[in-house]
């Protein structure tokens, strides 16, 4: 059973005297622990059907099952919730939140959202800090850390929770081309070892060569569905 | 809430500028008000001590009809020697009565043998009159401290005008209750300081001596002066003694007897209204301070904050959560303001006090004892607390009803 069922997804954003059609009809399937990306020029659509797999935005008309919940369905608290239970997030700015050190940007949805105990949380931060490479930084405050080290943060933090989905919407577009391939390397990384589906958006033609499912967005319509290697289906 | 709280205090301290100024606003409102209140209720507090225990005493009981008359101190209005037996009685049996003292009043011309001029006399019982209103030998500036038959103790003012000094003999005039005029000796014993209020300048004889003078076979009673125990307790033993009293009636079944606290009695409790009046409008200056510089930096703090809120509402952060992550701001920045406040109004109320500022009331020169009861301290500071967590509340609303994906893309 796939992790998301989208059918005829669309959505319309009303302006002053035009309506613009952001997505028309898009339909797709997303396995589990696949590293799928939606890729396609500027406008084309990125950015709202992230918004609306990640719960953030409705759309104006079709289906949307994540994880067998009728997400269109829910009310904004619920939305919420379920953010915080099923979801994590990767922003391309990273978002840190900046009073807080790297090691309680990560603990704060174990916190804040979920509730965990103490132990449990340490155990799981100090792992995650070891995964993505920043052992020794968790003391640090996000102006004391690199760009491609903010984004490793934002990793821990959407992973620590235990998603089944993480979003990710332009996450190297603010990195250098090394670090952007890393931070792809250790979503992938993390994958693998976590079993977590990922999305992610770019219009960055070398990280694309990364998703292993690649769905191309084009004036919101979706128009190619590739496996790794250029086999469309 | 120990994580709301961790970041709310980093959040101020991450505006350290902003912090400063406003937690700086609302220390010297507090300050202002802390001060303000503990001098003037000070102020209050030793004017009251002055007008009830150099004269008018905690509360008084009067024959009905006699306080509206008072001004021309008639004779037809005295209580009897039964009636005031009656009123004893009742005051014995009040265990919240610590003493009394009966009055006769009246006036009289005071001559000094040259010159003569109007007076007014309070015959007392020295031992009951000194106990009832202690501060009365105080007074007292010249003089010994007691009052024996045929002496009189007189105003500063009268001695100085008819320049009488201790030990003079002068003489005072009276009409009676029938229309005859009496007169009768006495030897000057004390020169009385003027005091603020009614009977501030009245002259002082024994009750004895006043009743001969207007030649009554016994003594009859103007007014009984009361002391209570418990200056805390006025109005409540007020109407348990006119709930007493109303029983007692005259013929056609009117009350007899009328009690009047000193607030009905001295026209200074109009001053001390109006000093609590002062006092609520300076705490409502407070608030406005507090609720204005508050909720203007709390606008201020989620304005400038958008993208954080988008963030934590994005990643599964609840809608009250994010409330109440701004409203424990402002409640920090209230607490810091108020103990800072509280600290430097406590240090120059003590400064007020070791400096022993001394001033006029009248012709009284009073020592400035700024006293700052608990009472205030608590109200003030869970008033600004209270006041800076109500300013909270709308831009906490506001940041708790956005919606993440507006926020995120706010820029």
């Amino acid at each position: 059973m796939p992790l998301i069922t989208a059918s005829s997804i669309s959505k319309n954003y009303q302006t002053e005297d035009v309506t613009v059609r952001a997505l028309q009809g898009v339909d797709f399937e997303i396995e589990t622990a696949s590293f799928v990306s939606f890729v396609g020029p500027s406008g084309s659509g990125k950015t709202t059907i992230l918004n609306i797999i990640g719960c953030l935005d409705k759309p104006s008309a079709g289906n949307l099952r994540i994880a067998d919940t009728d997400v269109i369905k829910l009310g904004r608290k619920e939305s919420a919730s379920f953010r915080g239970k099923h979801l994590g997030f990767i922003f391309q700015d990273f978002n840190l939140i900046p009073v807080l050190t790297v090691y309680e940007n990560i603990e704060y949805p174990l916190i804040m959202v979920q509730n965990i105990a103490p132990q449990e949380r340490k155990e799981r931060i100090t792992r995650l800090l070891a995964a993505v490479d920043m052992n020794n930084q968790g003391h640090k405050y996000p102006h004391q850390i690199s760009g491609g080290q903010k984004q490793r943060v934002a990793v821990a933090r959407a992973l620590v929770t235990n998603p089944a989905l993480v979003l990710a919407d332009e996450p190297t577009a603010n990195l250098d081309s090394q670090t952007a391939y890393a931070v792809i390397g250790l979503m992938k990384k993390m994958r693998d070892e976590l079993g977590t589906t990922f999305i992610f958006s770019t219009h960055d033609t070398k990280i694309v060569g990364e998703a292993e499912v690649l769905f191309r967005l084009e004036d919101g319509k979706l128009t190619a569905k590739e496996r790794k290697g250029g086999i469309k289906e | 809430m120990r994580n709301l709280f961790k970041i709310a205090i980093r959040n101020l301290i991450r505006y350290k500028r902003r912090t400063l100024l406003t937690a700086s606003l609302i220390t010297i409102g507090v300050v202002f008000v802390l001060v303000f209140t503990s001098v003037t209720g000070s102020f209050k507090t030793i004017m009251i001590g002055e007008v009830t225990d150099s004269m008018l005493g905690h509360l008084q009981i009067h024959r009905k009809g006699y306080v509206a008359s008072i001004d021309s101190l008639p004779l037809n209005l005295n209580m009897n020697p039964k009636a005031y037996t009656k009123i004893v009685e009742m005051l014995k049996a009040t265990t919240e009565v610590e003493s009394f003292s009966p009055r006769l009043k009246f006036g009289g011309m005071f001559s000094n043998f040259t010159e003569t001029t109007s007076i007014r006399i309070n015959g007392i019982s020295p031992d009951h009159e000194f106990h009832t209103v202690p501060l009365l030998t105080s007074r007292i500036s010249e003089g010994k401290k007691t009052l024996s038959r045929g002496e009189i103790m007189i105003p500063i003012l009268l001695a100085k005008g008819l320049k009488v000094k201790l030990g003079d003999t002068v003489v005072i005039v009276a009409t009676n209750a029938d229309g005859s005029v009496n007169g009768k000796q006495f030897i000057v014993s004390g020169i009385l300081e003027s005091a603020t209020g009614p009977g501030g300048r009245d002259g002082y004889v024994h009750i004895e001596d006043a009743a001969e003078v207007l030649r009554m076979q016994e003594a009859e009673i103007s007014e009984v002066v009361v002391r209570l125990k418990d200056f805390n307790r006025l109005h409540e033993v007020v109407q348990k003694l006119d709930s007493k009293l109303a029983g007692e009636v005259n013929k056609e079944g009117r009350p007899l007897f009328e009690v009047h606290s000193w607030e009905q009695l001295s026209p200074f409790f109009n001053i001390a209204q109006m000093i609590d009046v002062m006092t609520y409008f300076i705490k409502i200056m407070l608030i406005a301070i507090v609720l204005i510089s508050i909720m203007n930096v709390m606008i201020m703090a989620v304005y400038e904050r958008i993208r954080e809120i988008g963030t934590i509402a994005a990643i599964g952060t609840l809608p009250a959560r994010i409330r109440a992550m701004f409203i424990i701001e402002g409640f920090c920045l209230g607490v810091v303001g108020t103990i800072i406040g509280d600290i430097i109004g406590g240090i120059i109320i003590l400064i007020i006090n070791l400096t022993g500022i001394r001033y006029n009331f009248g012709r009284q020169e009073l020592l400035l004892q700024a006293n700052l009861l608990p009472s205030d301290l608590l109200t003030v500071s869970v008033i600004v607390i209270v006041v800076a967590v109500a300013a909270s509340f709308q831009p906490a609303i506001k940041a708790s009803k956005m919606e993440p994906i507006d926020a995120l893309r706010h820029v």
